[in-house]
Protein backbone atom coordinates (compact mmCIF):
# COMPACT_ATOMS: atom_id res chain seq x y z
CA UNK A 1 0.00 0.00 0.00
CA UNK A 2 1.41 3.29 -0.96
CA UNK A 3 0.96 6.53 1.10
CA UNK A 4 1.26 10.26 1.29
CA UNK A 5 3.07 12.20 3.84
CA UNK A 6 1.98 16.12 3.77
CA UNK A 7 4.83 18.13 5.84
CA UNK A 8 2.90 20.93 7.01
CA UNK A 9 4.61 24.32 8.00
CA UNK A 10 4.45 26.20 11.29
CA UNK A 11 7.07 28.68 12.04
CA UNK A 12 7.92 30.37 15.39
CA UNK A 13 4.82 28.13 16.68
CA UNK A 14 2.51 29.21 14.22
CA UNK A 15 0.53 27.25 11.67
CA UNK A 16 1.27 28.32 8.18
CA UNK A 17 -2.27 28.23 6.84
CA UNK A 18 -0.89 27.66 3.43
CA UNK A 19 -0.61 23.92 4.59
CA UNK A 20 -4.38 23.39 3.94
CA UNK A 21 -4.05 23.88 0.79
CA UNK A 22 -1.13 20.75 0.01
CA UNK A 23 -3.51 18.80 2.37
CA UNK A 24 -6.56 19.39 0.15
CA UNK A 25 -4.64 18.68 -2.65
CA UNK A 26 -3.61 15.81 -0.80
CA UNK A 27 -6.84 14.48 -0.01
CA UNK A 28 -7.64 14.54 -3.38
CA UNK A 29 -4.60 13.15 -5.01
CA UNK A 30 -4.69 10.19 -2.30
CA UNK A 31 -8.20 9.30 -2.68
CA UNK A 32 -7.47 8.95 -6.93
CA UNK A 33 -4.91 7.06 -6.52
CA UNK A 34 -6.28 4.86 -3.03
CA UNK A 35 -3.27 5.81 -1.45
CA UNK A 36 -3.32 6.65 2.53
CA UNK A 37 -2.60 9.73 4.07
CA UNK A 38 -1.04 10.67 6.90
CA UNK A 39 0.41 14.13 7.92
CA UNK A 40 3.63 15.55 9.73
CA UNK A 41 4.54 18.55 11.63
CA UNK A 42 8.06 19.43 13.03
CA UNK A 43 8.79 22.04 15.72
CA UNK A 44 10.00 21.93 19.49
CA UNK A 45 6.71 21.71 20.81
CA UNK A 46 4.31 20.56 17.73
CA UNK A 47 1.51 19.15 20.39
CA UNK A 48 -1.07 22.15 19.56
CA UNK A 49 -0.69 22.07 15.94
CA UNK A 50 -1.00 18.70 15.73
CA UNK A 51 -4.41 18.56 17.03
CA UNK A 52 -5.50 21.30 15.00
CA UNK A 53 -4.42 19.13 11.67
CA UNK A 54 -5.76 15.95 13.56
CA UNK A 55 -9.66 18.07 12.92
CA UNK A 56 -8.88 17.13 9.10
CA UNK A 57 -9.55 13.71 6.86
CA UNK A 58 -6.31 11.81 7.28
CA UNK A 59 -5.24 8.68 8.72
CA UNK A 60 -2.93 10.08 11.65
CA UNK A 61 -0.80 12.78 12.25
CA UNK A 62 2.92 12.54 13.46
CA UNK A 63 3.91 15.39 16.02
CA UNK A 64 7.42 15.55 15.34
CA UNK A 65 9.16 17.02 18.51
CA UNK A 66 13.03 18.31 17.74
CA UNK A 67 14.44 20.15 20.57
CA UNK A 68 16.77 21.36 18.56
CA UNK A 69 14.14 22.33 15.97
CA UNK A 70 12.71 25.54 18.60
CA UNK A 71 14.20 28.45 15.88
CA UNK A 72 14.18 27.41 12.41
CA UNK A 73 17.38 25.95 10.27
CA UNK A 74 18.02 24.11 7.65
CA UNK A 75 20.38 21.84 8.96
CA UNK A 76 17.87 20.86 12.17
CA UNK A 77 14.90 20.45 10.09
CA UNK A 78 16.65 18.34 7.01
CA UNK A 79 18.44 16.40 9.69
CA UNK A 80 15.10 15.72 11.42
CA UNK A 81 12.77 15.28 8.98
CA UNK A 82 15.47 12.70 6.91
CA UNK A 83 15.23 10.76 10.45
CA UNK A 84 11.36 10.78 10.21
CA UNK A 85 11.22 9.83 6.36
CA UNK A 86 13.89 7.36 6.59
CA UNK A 87 11.83 5.59 9.59
CA UNK A 88 8.39 5.84 8.15
CA UNK A 89 9.34 5.17 4.13
CA UNK A 90 6.13 7.24 3.01
CA UNK A 91 5.71 7.06 -1.04
CA UNK A 92 5.19 10.79 -1.62
CA UNK A 93 5.93 13.61 0.36
CA UNK A 94 3.89 16.89 -0.31
CA UNK A 95 4.59 20.27 0.95
CA UNK A 96 3.63 23.95 0.28
CA UNK A 97 6.32 25.51 -1.79
CA UNK A 98 7.00 28.01 0.56
CA UNK A 99 10.16 30.25 1.34
CA UNK A 100 10.73 27.86 4.60
CA UNK A 101 10.53 24.65 2.81
CA UNK A 102 12.11 26.23 -0.64
CA UNK A 103 15.35 26.83 1.71
CA UNK A 104 15.66 23.40 3.42
CA UNK A 105 13.45 20.80 0.76
CA UNK A 106 16.20 20.56 -1.78
CA UNK A 107 19.04 19.40 0.88
CA UNK A 108 16.60 16.91 2.47
CA UNK A 109 15.58 15.11 -0.69
CA UNK A 110 19.60 15.50 -1.32
CA UNK A 111 20.96 14.17 1.50
CA UNK A 112 18.09 11.07 0.86
CA UNK A 113 19.37 10.95 -2.41
CA UNK A 114 16.23 11.51 -3.85
CA UNK A 115 14.40 14.60 -6.41
CA UNK A 116 12.02 16.93 -5.88
CA UNK A 117 9.40 18.07 -8.18
CA UNK A 118 9.34 21.76 -6.79
CA UNK A 119 6.24 24.49 -7.29
CA UNK A 120 3.74 21.99 -8.55
CA UNK A 121 0.50 23.47 -9.48
CA UNK A 122 -1.76 20.41 -9.73
CA UNK A 123 -0.68 16.45 -10.30
CA UNK A 124 -2.70 13.66 -12.78
CA UNK A 125 -2.67 10.44 -13.22
CA UNK A 126 -1.23 9.89 -17.28
CA UNK A 127 -1.75 6.22 -17.66
CA UNK A 128 -0.28 4.06 -14.47
CA UNK A 129 2.20 7.27 -14.00
CA UNK A 130 1.61 9.67 -11.60
CA UNK A 131 2.98 13.17 -13.10
CA UNK A 132 3.08 16.78 -11.57
CA UNK A 133 2.25 19.71 -13.40
CA UNK A 134 4.50 22.54 -12.78
CA UNK A 135 5.04 25.90 -15.01
CA UNK A 136 8.00 26.90 -16.65
CA UNK A 137 9.47 29.56 -18.80
CA UNK A 138 7.66 32.00 -16.57
CA UNK A 139 4.28 30.74 -16.70
CA UNK A 140 4.43 30.45 -21.21
CA UNK A 141 4.93 27.11 -20.87
CA UNK A 142 2.94 24.02 -18.48
CA UNK A 143 5.11 20.79 -17.78
CA UNK A 144 3.89 17.19 -16.98
CA UNK A 145 7.08 15.80 -14.87
CA UNK A 146 7.00 12.58 -14.00
CA UNK A 147 9.34 10.64 -11.53
CA UNK A 148 12.31 8.43 -12.20
CA UNK A 149 13.94 6.04 -9.83
CA UNK A 150 12.88 4.92 -6.44
CA UNK A 151 10.29 6.29 -3.96
CA UNK A 152 10.25 8.46 -1.76
CA UNK A 153 9.18 10.65 -4.22
CA UNK A 154 8.76 14.58 -2.90
CA UNK A 155 6.82 17.71 -4.14
CA UNK A 156 5.69 21.25 -3.47
CA UNK A 157 2.55 22.77 -3.90
CA UNK A 158 2.38 27.11 -4.93
CA UNK A 159 0.50 28.88 -3.20
CA UNK A 160 -3.09 28.68 -4.67
CA UNK A 161 -2.62 25.47 -6.27
CA UNK A 162 -5.49 23.86 -4.58
CA UNK A 163 -8.34 25.48 -1.96
CA UNK A 164 -7.28 24.96 1.66
CA UNK A 165 -11.01 26.21 2.73
CA UNK A 166 -12.49 22.94 1.09
CA UNK A 167 -9.82 20.95 2.89
CA UNK A 168 -12.30 17.74 4.54
CA UNK A 169 -12.91 17.37 7.91
CA UNK A 170 -11.95 14.39 10.20
CA UNK A 171 -10.67 13.30 13.30
CA UNK A 172 -7.15 11.60 13.58
CA UNK A 173 -5.32 10.07 16.10
CA UNK A 174 -2.02 11.83 16.88
CA UNK A 175 0.96 10.41 17.24
CA UNK A 176 4.01 12.30 19.37
CA UNK A 177 7.48 11.22 17.40
CA UNK A 178 10.86 12.41 19.17
CA UNK A 179 13.61 12.88 16.82
CA UNK A 180 16.66 13.73 18.03
CA UNK A 181 19.30 16.30 16.28
CA UNK A 182 22.32 17.07 17.70
CA UNK A 183 22.16 20.68 18.36
CA UNK A 184 26.43 21.14 17.87
CA UNK A 185 25.53 19.82 13.65
CA UNK A 186 23.73 23.18 13.27
CA UNK A 187 25.81 25.85 11.83
CA UNK A 188 23.55 28.77 10.94
CA UNK A 189 22.17 30.61 13.82
CA UNK A 190 19.34 32.43 13.15
CA UNK A 191 19.03 36.02 14.59
CA UNK A 192 15.81 38.12 15.09
CA UNK A 193 12.92 38.30 12.52
CA UNK A 194 12.12 41.96 11.53
CA UNK A 195 9.84 44.60 9.15
CA UNK A 196 11.07 46.62 7.46
CA UNK A 197 10.00 50.29 8.49
CA UNK A 198 6.56 50.28 8.38
CA UNK A 199 4.39 49.62 4.71
CA UNK A 200 3.83 53.35 3.72
CA UNK A 201 1.28 51.75 1.34
CA UNK A 202 -1.85 49.58 1.84
CA UNK A 203 -2.65 48.32 -1.72
CA UNK A 204 -4.73 45.59 0.28
CA UNK A 205 -7.33 48.29 0.97
CA UNK A 206 -7.27 49.87 -2.98
CA UNK A 207 -10.51 49.49 -4.73
CA UNK A 208 -8.41 49.76 -8.27
CA UNK A 209 -4.95 49.14 -8.95
CA UNK A 210 -3.55 49.78 -12.07
CA UNK A 211 -0.01 48.15 -12.43
CA UNK A 212 3.10 48.30 -14.21
CA UNK A 213 5.68 45.93 -15.49
CA UNK A 214 8.70 45.67 -17.60
CA UNK A 215 6.43 47.14 -20.86
CA UNK A 216 7.30 50.40 -19.46
CA UNK A 217 10.67 50.11 -20.77
CA UNK A 218 11.94 53.69 -18.86
CA UNK A 219 12.08 55.47 -15.38
CA UNK A 220 10.55 57.82 -17.20
CA UNK A 221 7.36 55.96 -18.52
CA UNK A 222 5.98 55.71 -15.61
CA UNK A 223 4.40 59.04 -15.91
CA UNK A 224 1.68 58.01 -17.90
CA UNK A 225 0.51 55.46 -15.40
CA UNK A 226 0.58 57.74 -12.95
CA UNK A 227 -1.71 60.14 -15.03
CA UNK A 228 -4.21 56.69 -15.99
CA UNK A 229 -4.28 56.08 -12.32
CA UNK A 230 -5.17 59.39 -10.85
CA UNK A 231 -8.02 59.43 -13.56
CA UNK A 232 -9.46 56.27 -12.60
CA UNK A 233 -8.68 56.99 -8.49
CA UNK A 234 -6.96 54.14 -8.92
CA UNK A 235 -3.26 53.25 -6.39
CA UNK A 236 -0.13 52.25 -8.97
CA UNK A 237 1.39 49.21 -8.26
CA UNK A 238 4.08 47.38 -10.17
CA UNK A 239 5.48 43.92 -10.68
CA UNK A 240 9.10 42.98 -8.73
CA UNK A 241 11.58 44.33 -12.00
CA UNK A 242 10.03 47.55 -11.47
CA UNK A 243 10.57 47.91 -7.73
CA UNK A 244 14.27 46.12 -8.46
CA UNK A 245 15.09 49.32 -10.89
CA UNK A 246 13.94 51.51 -8.26
CA UNK A 247 11.73 53.00 -10.56
CA UNK A 248 8.61 52.69 -7.95
CA UNK A 249 9.29 52.19 -4.07
CA UNK A 250 9.09 48.49 -2.61
CA UNK A 251 5.69 48.83 -0.96
CA UNK A 252 4.33 49.35 -4.39
CA UNK A 253 5.03 45.75 -5.33
CA UNK A 254 2.60 43.09 -5.93
CA UNK A 255 3.33 39.29 -5.98
CA UNK A 256 5.04 36.68 -3.71
CA UNK A 257 7.60 38.69 -2.16
CA UNK A 258 5.08 41.74 -1.77
CA UNK A 259 1.83 42.59 -1.42
CA UNK A 260 -1.16 40.14 -2.36
CA UNK A 261 -4.24 42.30 -3.58
CA UNK A 262 -7.57 41.58 -4.76
CA UNK A 263 -9.41 44.98 -6.10
CA UNK A 264 -12.11 45.39 -7.89
CA UNK A 265 -10.42 45.70 -10.74
CA UNK A 266 -6.82 45.22 -11.70
CA UNK A 267 -5.39 46.81 -15.06
CA UNK A 268 -2.25 45.28 -16.02
CA UNK A 269 0.60 47.61 -17.97
CA UNK A 270 2.98 45.17 -19.68
CA UNK A 271 3.32 42.71 -17.29
CA UNK A 272 3.55 39.44 -18.96
CA UNK A 273 2.40 37.68 -15.89
CA UNK A 274 5.08 35.71 -13.98
CA UNK A 275 4.47 33.08 -11.57
CA UNK A 276 5.37 35.37 -8.99
CA UNK A 277 3.23 38.39 -9.42
CA UNK A 278 -0.01 36.46 -10.67
CA UNK A 279 0.14 34.88 -7.46
CA UNK A 280 -0.70 38.33 -5.68
CA UNK A 281 -3.55 39.60 -7.84
CA UNK A 282 -5.24 36.33 -9.61
CA UNK A 283 -7.98 37.31 -6.63
CA UNK A 284 -9.01 40.64 -8.37
CA UNK A 285 -12.65 40.46 -9.10
CA UNK A 286 -11.54 41.83 -12.67
CA UNK A 287 -8.05 41.85 -14.42
CA UNK A 288 -7.91 43.98 -17.60
CA UNK A 289 -4.31 43.45 -19.38
CA UNK A 290 -2.62 45.66 -22.18
CA UNK A 291 0.70 43.57 -23.24
CA UNK A 292 2.34 43.54 -26.76
CA UNK A 293 2.94 40.34 -26.75
CA UNK A 294 -0.19 37.74 -27.38
CA UNK A 295 1.29 34.83 -25.75
CA UNK A 296 1.95 36.31 -22.45
CA UNK A 297 1.03 34.17 -19.48
CA UNK A 298 -1.19 37.63 -17.72
CA UNK A 299 -4.15 36.58 -20.83
CA UNK A 300 -4.46 33.37 -18.76
CA UNK A 301 -6.17 34.86 -16.13
CA UNK A 302 -7.55 38.08 -17.62
CA UNK A 303 -11.31 38.88 -18.13
CA UNK A 304 -10.16 41.33 -20.58
CA UNK A 305 -7.50 41.42 -22.82
CA UNK A 306 -5.68 43.72 -25.48
CA UNK A 307 -3.03 42.96 -27.35
CA UNK A 308 -1.19 46.33 -28.55
CA UNK A 309 1.42 48.67 -27.82
CA UNK A 310 0.27 50.24 -24.27
CA UNK A 311 2.26 53.83 -24.99
CA UNK A 312 -0.87 54.27 -28.00
CA UNK A 313 -3.21 52.62 -25.74
CA UNK A 314 -2.90 54.61 -22.38
CA UNK A 315 -2.91 58.22 -23.98
CA UNK A 316 -6.84 57.91 -25.16
CA UNK A 317 -7.79 55.45 -22.61
CA UNK A 318 -7.02 58.67 -20.49
CA UNK A 319 -8.75 61.11 -22.15
CA UNK A 320 -12.35 58.66 -22.62
CA UNK A 321 -11.91 58.03 -18.60
CA UNK A 322 -11.58 61.46 -18.18
CA UNK A 323 -14.68 62.04 -20.57
CA UNK A 324 -16.85 59.56 -19.29
CA UNK A 325 -16.24 60.96 -15.62
CA UNK A 326 -17.03 64.67 -16.83
CA UNK A 327 -20.12 63.29 -18.36
CA UNK B 1 25.19 31.31 -13.58
CA UNK B 2 22.78 30.36 -16.35
CA UNK B 3 21.84 31.22 -20.08
CA UNK B 4 18.07 31.11 -20.43
CA UNK B 5 15.60 32.40 -23.56
CA UNK B 6 15.33 36.62 -23.29
CA UNK B 7 12.14 37.70 -21.41
CA UNK B 8 10.36 38.54 -24.50
CA UNK B 9 11.64 35.94 -27.07
CA UNK B 10 8.85 34.40 -28.19
CA UNK B 11 9.38 30.53 -27.65
CA UNK B 12 8.48 27.29 -29.75
CA UNK B 13 8.69 23.46 -28.77
CA UNK B 14 10.88 20.86 -29.88
CA UNK B 15 9.35 18.04 -32.33
CA UNK B 16 8.94 15.59 -29.46
CA UNK B 17 7.80 18.52 -27.13
CA UNK B 18 10.13 18.13 -24.67
CA UNK B 19 11.66 21.27 -24.80
CA UNK B 20 11.91 24.64 -26.56
CA UNK B 21 13.30 24.69 -30.04
CA UNK B 22 16.73 26.25 -29.48
CA UNK B 23 16.42 29.21 -32.57
CA UNK B 24 15.96 31.69 -29.89
CA UNK B 25 17.50 34.68 -28.90
CA UNK B 26 19.17 34.05 -24.95
CA UNK B 27 20.34 36.20 -21.87
CA UNK B 28 21.95 36.14 -18.46
CA UNK B 29 18.99 34.69 -16.20
CA UNK B 30 18.38 37.89 -14.39
CA UNK B 31 18.56 36.41 -10.95
CA UNK B 32 22.17 35.22 -11.91
CA UNK B 33 22.93 38.59 -13.07
CA UNK B 34 22.19 40.10 -9.28
CA UNK B 35 24.12 36.95 -7.71
CA UNK B 36 27.24 37.97 -9.79
CA UNK B 37 26.82 41.94 -8.81
CA UNK B 38 27.05 41.03 -4.89
CA UNK B 39 29.98 38.89 -5.81
CA UNK B 40 31.77 41.85 -7.26
CA UNK B 41 30.73 44.21 -4.07
CA UNK B 42 31.78 41.88 -1.96
CA UNK B 43 35.38 41.45 -3.63
CA UNK B 44 35.30 45.31 -4.01
CA UNK B 45 34.91 45.52 -0.04
CA UNK B 46 36.95 42.52 0.93
CA UNK B 47 39.42 41.80 -1.87
CA UNK B 48 39.25 38.41 -3.67
CA UNK B 49 38.92 37.32 -6.58
CA UNK B 50 35.47 36.32 -8.72
CA UNK B 51 35.26 33.17 -10.58
CA UNK B 52 31.75 32.75 -12.84
CA UNK B 53 30.56 29.42 -13.55
CA UNK B 54 28.05 28.30 -16.37
CA UNK B 55 26.96 25.12 -17.53
CA UNK B 56 25.45 24.73 -21.37
CA UNK B 57 26.28 24.69 -24.91
CA UNK B 58 29.18 26.96 -26.68
CA UNK B 59 26.28 29.56 -26.82
CA UNK B 60 26.68 30.24 -23.04
CA UNK B 61 30.05 31.20 -23.31
CA UNK B 62 28.50 34.54 -23.45
CA UNK B 63 27.35 35.02 -20.22
CA UNK B 64 30.69 34.22 -19.03
CA UNK B 65 32.26 36.82 -21.16
CA UNK B 66 29.57 39.24 -19.91
CA UNK B 67 30.75 38.68 -16.13
CA UNK B 68 34.36 38.72 -17.13
CA UNK B 69 33.48 41.99 -18.58
CA UNK B 70 31.65 43.38 -15.14
CA UNK B 71 34.30 42.44 -13.38
CA UNK B 72 35.12 38.25 -12.84
CA UNK B 73 38.91 37.74 -13.14
CA UNK B 74 38.22 34.29 -14.75
CA UNK B 75 35.48 31.61 -15.97
CA UNK B 76 34.44 28.30 -16.15
CA UNK B 77 32.57 26.71 -18.61
CA UNK B 78 30.94 23.08 -18.10
CA UNK B 79 30.40 23.25 -22.44
CA UNK B 80 28.16 20.35 -23.67
CA UNK B 81 24.69 20.31 -24.78
CA UNK B 82 24.11 17.82 -22.80
CA UNK B 83 24.30 19.74 -19.45
CA UNK B 84 20.97 21.36 -20.83
CA UNK B 85 19.33 18.15 -19.97
CA UNK B 86 20.19 17.90 -16.76
CA UNK B 87 17.47 17.91 -13.70
CA UNK B 88 18.96 19.87 -10.51
CA UNK B 89 20.52 17.76 -8.78
CA UNK B 90 22.80 16.34 -12.34
CA UNK B 91 23.39 19.96 -12.44
CA UNK B 92 25.06 20.71 -9.05
CA UNK B 93 27.19 17.54 -8.93
CA UNK B 94 28.25 18.90 -12.33
CA UNK B 95 29.32 21.91 -10.63
CA UNK B 96 30.78 20.42 -7.90
CA UNK B 97 32.90 17.87 -10.08
CA UNK B 98 33.72 20.84 -11.79
CA UNK B 99 35.43 23.02 -9.16
CA UNK B 100 36.76 20.26 -6.82
CA UNK B 101 40.31 21.60 -6.90
CA UNK B 102 39.03 25.15 -6.17
CA UNK B 103 38.87 26.92 -2.91
CA UNK B 104 35.97 28.96 -2.68
CA UNK B 105 34.57 31.09 0.25
CA UNK B 106 31.53 31.84 -1.06
CA UNK B 107 29.01 30.33 -3.51
CA UNK B 108 26.64 32.62 -4.89
CA UNK B 109 23.12 31.59 -7.16
CA UNK B 110 20.51 33.84 -8.37
CA UNK B 111 17.79 32.32 -6.52
CA UNK B 112 15.65 30.91 -9.27
CA UNK B 113 15.98 30.07 -12.93
CA UNK B 114 13.43 32.10 -14.97
CA UNK B 115 13.57 28.47 -17.74
CA UNK B 116 12.57 25.59 -14.81
CA UNK B 117 11.83 28.00 -12.07
CA UNK B 118 13.03 25.31 -9.67
CA UNK B 119 14.87 27.12 -7.03
CA UNK B 120 16.55 23.89 -5.95
CA UNK B 121 20.72 23.85 -7.66
CA UNK B 122 22.26 26.27 -5.50
CA UNK B 123 21.04 24.47 -2.29
CA UNK B 124 21.69 21.00 -3.74
CA UNK B 125 25.06 22.50 -4.15
CA UNK B 126 25.96 23.32 -1.01
CA UNK B 127 24.63 19.73 0.59
CA UNK B 128 26.72 18.15 -1.89
CA UNK B 129 30.07 20.35 -0.62
CA UNK B 130 29.15 19.83 2.93
CA UNK B 131 28.30 23.75 3.21
CA UNK B 132 25.77 25.63 5.27
CA UNK B 133 23.55 27.82 3.12
CA UNK B 134 21.24 30.55 3.16
CA UNK B 135 18.21 31.16 0.69
CA UNK B 136 16.71 35.02 -1.18
CA UNK B 137 19.54 36.87 0.72
CA UNK B 138 18.83 40.71 0.65
CA UNK B 139 22.34 41.57 2.50
CA UNK B 140 25.66 40.51 3.04
CA UNK B 141 28.12 41.70 5.99
CA UNK B 142 31.20 40.25 6.79
CA UNK B 143 31.67 39.44 10.31
CA UNK B 144 34.44 38.11 12.62
CA UNK B 145 33.50 34.44 12.59
CA UNK B 146 31.90 34.11 9.00
CA UNK B 147 28.94 36.10 7.70
CA UNK B 148 25.78 37.90 8.36
CA UNK B 149 22.81 37.64 5.88
CA UNK B 150 19.55 38.86 5.83
CA UNK B 151 17.08 36.24 4.39
CA UNK B 152 13.58 37.71 2.80
CA UNK B 153 10.80 35.42 4.40
CA UNK B 154 7.43 36.13 3.28
CA UNK B 155 4.98 38.66 3.81
CA UNK B 156 7.56 41.67 4.24
CA UNK B 157 9.43 40.06 7.09
CA UNK B 158 13.26 39.28 7.06
CA UNK B 159 15.18 37.34 9.04
CA UNK B 160 19.25 37.93 9.94
CA UNK B 161 21.45 34.51 10.18
CA UNK B 162 25.20 34.44 11.13
CA UNK B 163 27.09 31.27 9.34
CA UNK B 164 30.50 30.16 9.44
CA UNK B 165 32.13 29.77 5.94
CA UNK B 166 32.36 28.38 3.28
CA UNK B 167 28.93 28.78 2.27
CA UNK B 168 26.12 28.72 -0.45
CA UNK B 169 23.87 31.83 -0.45
CA UNK B 170 21.42 32.21 -3.37
CA UNK B 171 20.75 36.04 -4.17
CA UNK B 172 16.95 37.29 -4.22
CA UNK B 173 16.73 39.98 -7.41
CA UNK B 174 17.14 43.97 -6.09
CA UNK B 175 19.83 43.10 -3.56
CA UNK B 176 21.55 45.65 -5.34
CA UNK B 177 22.07 48.02 -8.60
CA UNK B 178 23.34 46.24 -11.43
CA UNK B 179 25.92 47.36 -13.77
CA UNK B 180 26.84 47.73 -17.27
CA UNK B 181 30.07 46.89 -18.03
CA UNK B 182 32.46 49.08 -19.30
CA UNK B 183 34.16 49.48 -22.69
CA UNK B 184 37.42 48.90 -21.36
CA UNK B 185 35.73 45.69 -19.13
CA UNK B 186 34.29 44.36 -22.92
CA UNK B 187 38.04 44.59 -23.67
CA UNK B 188 39.83 42.93 -21.37
CA UNK B 189 37.62 40.09 -20.80
CA UNK B 190 38.76 38.71 -24.19
CA UNK B 191 42.35 38.18 -21.89
CA UNK B 192 40.80 36.84 -19.17
CA UNK B 193 41.30 32.89 -18.32
CA UNK B 194 38.33 30.80 -18.86
CA UNK B 195 38.55 26.88 -18.46
CA UNK B 196 36.53 24.28 -20.22
CA UNK B 197 35.16 21.15 -18.31
CA UNK B 198 33.90 18.74 -20.76
CA UNK B 199 30.82 16.62 -19.91
CA UNK B 200 33.51 13.50 -20.49
CA UNK B 201 35.74 15.26 -17.08
CA UNK B 202 32.27 15.06 -14.79
CA UNK B 203 30.47 12.07 -16.39
CA UNK B 204 31.24 9.74 -13.37
CA UNK B 205 30.02 12.26 -10.68
CA UNK B 206 26.69 12.31 -12.60
CA UNK B 207 23.67 9.61 -11.98
CA UNK B 208 20.65 9.23 -13.92
CA UNK B 209 17.95 12.08 -13.63
CA UNK B 210 15.31 11.22 -11.52
CA UNK B 211 12.42 13.70 -12.92
CA UNK B 212 11.87 14.10 -16.47
CA UNK B 213 9.18 16.37 -18.50
CA UNK B 214 7.35 13.96 -19.51
CA UNK B 215 5.79 17.66 -22.08
CA UNK B 216 5.40 20.68 -22.64
CA UNK B 217 2.60 22.42 -23.57
CA UNK B 218 0.48 26.01 -23.61
CA UNK B 219 -1.28 26.03 -20.52
CA UNK B 220 -4.88 25.27 -20.31
CA UNK B 221 -7.08 28.64 -19.90
CA UNK B 222 -8.93 28.40 -17.14
CA UNK B 223 -10.38 31.80 -17.46
CA UNK B 224 -12.21 33.32 -20.57
CA UNK B 225 -10.62 36.38 -22.21
CA UNK B 226 -11.84 38.92 -23.97
CA UNK B 227 -10.17 40.47 -26.11
CA UNK B 228 -10.78 44.03 -27.66
CA UNK B 229 -9.20 44.74 -30.98
CA UNK B 230 -9.07 47.59 -32.83
CA UNK B 231 -6.45 51.14 -33.55
CA UNK B 232 -5.50 52.03 -29.95
CA UNK B 233 -8.43 55.23 -30.13
CA UNK B 234 -11.59 52.86 -30.56
CA UNK B 235 -10.28 50.20 -27.79
CA UNK B 236 -9.91 52.76 -25.62
CA UNK B 237 -13.42 53.56 -26.36
CA UNK B 238 -14.31 50.13 -25.56
CA UNK B 239 -12.50 49.62 -22.79
CA UNK B 240 -14.21 52.74 -20.99
CA UNK B 241 -17.27 51.06 -22.17
CA UNK B 242 -16.64 48.01 -20.46
CA UNK B 243 -15.33 49.89 -17.20
CA UNK B 244 -18.28 51.86 -16.73
CA UNK B 245 -20.92 49.09 -17.43
CA UNK B 246 -19.29 45.58 -16.31
CA UNK B 247 -16.13 46.69 -14.26
CA UNK B 248 -18.54 49.41 -12.78
CA UNK B 249 -15.76 51.85 -11.56
CA UNK B 250 -16.34 54.49 -13.54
Amino acid sequence: MSNVLVVVEQREGKLNRVSFETLRGAQQLAAEMGWTLEAAVLGANPADIAAEIAKTKVAKVYALSCAACEHYTPDAYAAALKQFIESKKPTLVLMPHTYQVRDFAPKLTTALNRTLISDAVGYRQDGNKLVFVRQMFQGKFAADVSFAGEAPYFATFQAGAFRGDQVETGSAPVEAVTLNVDASSIRNKPLEIFKEAKQAVDLTQAEVIVSVGRGIKEQKNIEIVQKLAEALGAEVAASRPICDSGWLPMDRQVGSSGQTVAPKLYLALGISGAIQHIVGMKGSRSIIAINKDAEAPIFEIADIGIVGNLFEIVPPLIEEIKKAKGA
Amino acid sequence: MKQVPQKDAPLKLNESATWIRDDVSYEVNEPDAYALEEALRQKEKHGGEVVVITAGPARAQTVLREGLAKGADRAIHLEDNGFVGLDAFNTAKAFAAAIKDEQFDLIFTGLQSDDYGYAQTGVILAQILGWPHATIIMHIDKTDAGIKVKRELEAGFFQNVDMPLPAVLTIQSGINKLRYATLIGIKQAKNKPLRKVTMDEVKSSLGDNMQKIEKLYIPQKTKKTEMLEGPPAEVAKKLVEKLKNEVRVL
